[in-house]
């Protein structure tokens, strides 16, 4: 039998406040197979960021261990780690985080420069992704020339730019309006049904979490169901 | 696209601030430029002074005379080359606010012991044969618009009574440290009339210049000098002449002094300028530079962002502040009365300091924004707000 492409063992993570110990994940255990779509739901503070910047690389746990593709990504250094999310994870933010001062195009290509791409290969994959996000006509523009719906979408195709098999969305809609939310989700269904991406999304909205394969409930710290 | 681009749009992210921190490091860095200019044109005596060369000088004060009948005993003495002499004549040309060199030389030796002024052979022939001639820097040339030939009046103070030279020829300054300002004259001129008409200061001059063959031997030639009129009526105190410019500085020495330290203080507080618009850029984009290093940027891309945002926005500056102060330092001397300064240059050496400041103030002003973008965690950098 295959291991399981993400497995999380036994993770403990709290946070030091002065002297005080604030336990914000408990004793987590979690498989999710390559090309799952997963939603992570719970009230705020319940540690759905947490759970996922453990997964993706940027945070540490306080014990346990996080195996992706075979790799103990809590065993990492800082250095080695960076190496690691630049390959294996796409990022998606509430707040889009493009860099105003560069254009869609040149945010998509932003993770590029860290391949050993050829500048013409990554301006040719930075346009792809671009257009498979549907948004080809709008490369030129910086981000204060588009909507938040595009602005996220422009953010996707900057997280799809290198190809990794993860893809990480905290509350991706949290910042939308509907129709641009219902987009948004659409194009997630899109790269994880025909790009066979591993999504790992935190929302409480609970039409997204419909969109995902499944879903799981973080209640202070601890995975029900 | 490559990361430089992003370097380039950042410096300009924020366009009001970035051109009012690159115009705040122009103007320090103008006005290191300009002070550090007067001060080394105070120190352009000193600077221009040769090693060989003492000056012998009436141990008193300067202002009093030494005999003519020294010069041969001088001559004597073991290790000096030649002996030559002037006189201060100072006068008033054209009126009291024209500032150069007068004086009475000894036009023999004269311009042997002083080679930077590069005398045309011919004119110094035409020279030595008139007994009111004089040699003019080209500078005065150039500012009194003084051809060969010409007359100039002057109202003698230190001499009194009106004089009259014939400008016979102009000298080229050597060097960038050489006067270019100064007037002489054959002291033979002036001795023929002070014995009619102050035979009592009749064989007076006013300091020797004594060229000495070895510059290592100054402090033992300057003793022996001294030692063979000592007890006369007039005893000399020698030097070299680079002392003896400086003491001509004494009194200015703490202007001097504070225009320098204030020179330095100034590149002090471009560090503050570019160091507290650095702090705040980081600051902002503390979220942002947690973004870059999620998806994957290494500390030392993110040293070249912050570190080349500071460098190029204090380089700018001070190629700024470096154009603006050739046309003022032009201005600063226009405003000066004319010849206050004979030397008055920006030095290669301010120039090449402007610039290492510049670079230096960008790498020291990275550091602390540096530290806090390095030391933030991601996960805290993407939860900072503002
Ligand atoms: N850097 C931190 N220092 C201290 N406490 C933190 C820190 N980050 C998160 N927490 C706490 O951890 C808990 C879980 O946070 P988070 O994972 O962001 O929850 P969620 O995403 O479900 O709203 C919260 O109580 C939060 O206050
Ligand atoms: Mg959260």
């Amino acid at each position: 039998m295959v291991a399981p492409f993400i497995q999380v063992q036994e993770i403990y993570k709290s946070y030091q406040r002065d002297s005080l110990e604030i336990p914000v994940l408990r004793n987590i255990n979690l498989e999710i197979a390559e090309g799952e779509f997963i939603a992570f739901m719970g009230p705020s503070g319940s540690g759905k960021t947490t759970l996922l910047n453990l997964i993706a690389g940027i945070d540490k746990p306080t014990s346990g261990k996080i195996l992706i593709a075979g790799t103990d990504v809590t065993e990492l250094n800082e250095s080695e780690l960076a190496v690691w999310r630049s390959r294996n994870v796409g990022f998606i933010f509430q707040f889009y985080n493009l860099i105003p001062v560069l254009t869609a195009l040149e945010n998509v290509e932003l993770p590029l420069i860290l391949t050993p791409l050829s500048k013409k290969e990554r301006r040719a994959h930075a346009e792809m992704a671009l257009a498979v996000v549907g948004l080809a006509e709008r490369m030129h523009h910086y981000p204060r020339q588009l909507s938040g719906g595009q602005e996220q979408r422009v953010a996707i195709a900057r997280a799809i730019a290198t190809d990794p098999a993860i893809l990480v969305a905290d509350e991706p809609t949290g910042d939308l309006d509907k129709a641009s939310a219902e987009e948004v989700l659409e194009l997630m269904d899109r790269l994880n049904r025909e790009l066979n991406k591993t999504i790992l999304m935190v929302t409480h909205d609970p039409r997204a979490a419909e969109r995902a394969r499944s879903t799981r409930n973080l209640d202070k710290g601890e995975l029900n169901n | 696209m490559e990361l430089v681009r992003l370097l380039f749009r950042n410096v300009l992210r924020h366009k009001l601030r970035g051109i009012l921190t690159i115009v705040g490091v122009g103007v320090a860095v103008m006005a290191f430029a300009l002070l550090q200019t007067v001060v080394s044109a105070w120190y352009a005596g000193v600077e221009a002074s040769a090693a060989n060369r003492l000056i012998s000088r009436h141990a008193v004060s300067f202002v009093f005379p030494l005999p003519l009948a020294y010069r041969d005993r001088i001559a004597q003495i073991p290790g000096v080359n030649k002996v030559t002499f002037a006189s201060w004549f100072s006068g008033v040309y054209i009126d009291k606010n024209q500032f150069f060199a007068r004086l009475a030389v000894d036009s023999d030796t004269f311009f042997d012991v002083y080679s930077e002024f590069l005398v045309p052979p011919e004119q110094f022939e035409v020279f030595k044969r008139e007994r009111n001639a004089a040699i003019i820097g080209s500078d005065i040339a150039q500012r009194y618009n003084l051809k060969l030939g010409d007359i100039m009046p002057i109202e003698g103070d230190v001499f009194p009574g009106q004089w009259e030279f014939v400008v016979r020829g102009i000298y080229e300054p050597r060097d960038q440290t050489t006067d270019p300002t100064t007037m002489m004259f054959h002291y033979k001129y002036l001795e023929e009339r002070v014995r009619q008409e102050m035979p009592q200061r009749a064989g007076d001059i006013g300091w020797y210049i004594v060229r000495i063959d070895d510059p290592d031997n100054s402090a033992a030639i300057s003793q022996e000098i001294d030692k063979l009129f000592a007890n006369s009526r007039a005893e000399t105190k020698t030097e070299t002449e680079r002392a003896f410019q400086q003491s001509f500085l004494s009194a200015a020495s703490a202007v001097i002094t504070a225009m320098n330290v204030m020179s330095f203080v100034i590149i002090g507080i471009i560090l503050l300028v570019v160091g507290n618009t650095m702090i705040m850029s980081a600051r902002e984009r503390t979220h942002e530079f947690a973004v870059l290093k999620a998806l994957g940027f290494t500390g030392g891309q993110l040293f070249f962002l912050i570190a080349g945002e500071s460098i190029l926005l204090s380089l700018f500056g001070s190629a700024l502040g470096l154009g603006v102060t050739f046309p003022a330092v032009a201005g600063f001397e226009t405003a000066l009365p004319k010849g206050w300064f004979p030397v008055f240059y920006i030095k290669p050496e301010t120039v090449a300091i402007g610039c290492a400041a510049g670079l230096l103030v960008g790498v020291l002003a990275a550091i602390i924004p540096l530290r806090r973008v390095l030391t933030t965690r991601i996960v805290e950098g993407l939860r900072h707000v503002g």
